[in-house]
């Protein structure tokens, strides 16, 4: 980050119009603050309801991460309406991301080979 | 050298060229946080039955710092548009806000959770000598509940009992006086002696560190025979339905005293990496997260001081200030991010 030698040569700085609040969307950051901290609470109240298994309880915490997370990158950090560019980065670290967690799968159970590991 | 389109986006990508930078940093990120998270399937999927412990953080504490986090994601971004609208007092307040939370966050792993669990001792039990503790862990409760069975004995260390070679002892009193430790006046000259922290008199005995009394069995001569400590609730009362499953406030260990014999031990240590899968990687991870949140909170700083890098740009050129701090905003909901997933991984599942 080098600030002192390049100002100015783009833009004209300050004479840009100030945007609005309206158009800053102050309220929806407080209200998606405000469902984030309410999904907190509610994951901690679902950990201690009984799905059944353990298992069952996994999967509804990471379902409701998952939509926090959602949350949070669409709203707070802009990903909804961004540019196609980050997009392509994010789809193809996604692909790279579930190629790594497969792997780890393949410590339980082989769909290649068709066999199952005793972890045990 | 002029580093172009820092305020305009560069007419191909269609964004100005920090923020494509950090966007790809984001995803070399998202892929080493992913390694370690696999990292973590990896090894709790290899876990034995009763060896992936549960209910040893304490979640009041972790929502609380989920909650901070959460909070200065929305003031981080309030920050941000507060440049947009070009009101610098606000800048300054929300970024403020986001900084100290930063810091609490920080203060609360640092200077709490994690001392605390550096003082906290856990023994396995070698597997051929479970019955032998069913006092302390209840596996036949368990059982009948089809519940993971039991397989450490936990709380805080208060005195090991040791023999000595006595050609060696010198060794020992070296230890102990090094260590702040004495021998209790009533096993002097005996063959078993039992070693705990100088404690003043009418004070309550603070306990022994986990890690001191490795120390001590690596002393030479000393032999550890055994333990005594005072036993996590789970361990003083296997056998009450509370204990089956973890609690929402965490429960201090008690004043119960327990006794674990050396030979029955599988390994033993504090809550620290070594002490199991489960710790090593609560620590590489949270610790990274740590990091990470140290490096935005130093960034944030930087940010706010009136420096010509940092809120002193606002007279200059606003617009170039206000995409630093939605940069710096774009990492620090990153560092929420992973926390979401963090939390309920290790404190609640």
């Amino acid at each position: 980050m080098s600030d002192s030698h390049n100002h100015g040569k783009e833009v004209s700085p300050g004479t840009e119009p100030a945007h609005k609040p309206h158009d800053m969307h102050l309220g929806l950051y407080l209200g998606v603050g405000g469902f984030l901290i309410c999904a907190t609470i509610l994951t901690v109240y679902l950990s201690y309801v009984d799905f059944g298994s353990r298992k069952a309880n996994i999967i509804v915490a990471m379902i409701v991460a998952t939509v926090k997370v959602g949350f949070v990158a669409a709203i707070f950090m802009h990903l909804k309406g961004e540019k196609w560019t980050i997009w392509k980065f994010l789809l193809f670290t996604m692909f790279f991301v579930a190629g790594l967690f497969f792997l780890t799968l393949l410590h339980t159970s082989d769909p290649i080979f068709g066999t199952t590991h005793n972890t045990h | 050298m002029q580093i172009p389109y820092e305020v305009t986006a560069r007419p191909d990508t269609g964004l100005y060229n920090a923020k494509l930078g950090i966007w790809l940093f984001l995803a070399s990120e998202v892929m080493l946080f992913g390694g370690l998270f696999s990292a973590y399937i990896f090894l709790r999927l290899g876990a034995e039955d009763g060896y992936w412990p549960h209910g040893l953080l304490n979640v009041p504490v972790g929502a609380g710092n989920t909650i901070i986090l959460i909070g200065s994601s929305v003031t981080v971004v309030l920050a941000w548009a507060s440049l947009k609208m070009r009101k610098f007092m606000q800048y300054k307040i929300w970024m403020g806000i986001s900084i100290l939370c930063g810091i609490a966050f920080l203060v609360v792993k640092l200077a709490y959770e994690w001392p605390q669990k550096f003082e906290h001792f856990g023994a396995f039990i070698k597997k051929d000598a479970l019955s032998k503790y069913e006092g302390y862990l209840g596996n036949a409760h368990l059982k009948e509940k089809g519940l993971d069975p039991r397989v450490e004995v936990s709380g805080h260390l208060h005195e090991v009992e040791i023999n000595v070679d006595s050609a060696q002892k010198d060794k020992l009193d070296a230890f102990l006086e090094a260590n702040d430790l004495t021998m209790s006046p009533e096993a002097e000259g005996a063959k078993l002696l039992v070693v705990e922290h100088k404690s003043e008199e009418g004070k309550p005995r603070e306990g022994m560190s986990p890690g001191v009394a490795e120390d001590l069995e690596a002393v030479p001569g000393v032999k550890v025979i055994a333990f005594r400590l005072g036993l996590d609730p789970v361990n003083a009362e296997p056998m009450n339905p509370e204990s089956d499953k973890p609690h929402f406030w965490y429960k201090n260990p008690t004043d119960i005293p327990g006794r674990v014999e050396r030979e029955d031990v599988e390994s033993y240590s504090a809550f620290v990496p070594k002490h199991s899968p489960y710790f090593a990687v609560y620590f590489t991870i949270t610790g990274l997260h740590g990091l990470h949140v140290l490096a935005g909170v130093l960034i944030m700083i930087y940010f706010w001081l009136p420096i010509a890098g940092g809120s002193n740009m606002f007279k200059r050129n606003p617009e170039h200030l206000a995409n630093r701090v939605e940069v710096v905003g774009l990492f620090w909901h990153f560092v929420d991010l992973v926390w979401i997933f963090v939390f309920p991984i290790f404190y609640l599942l």
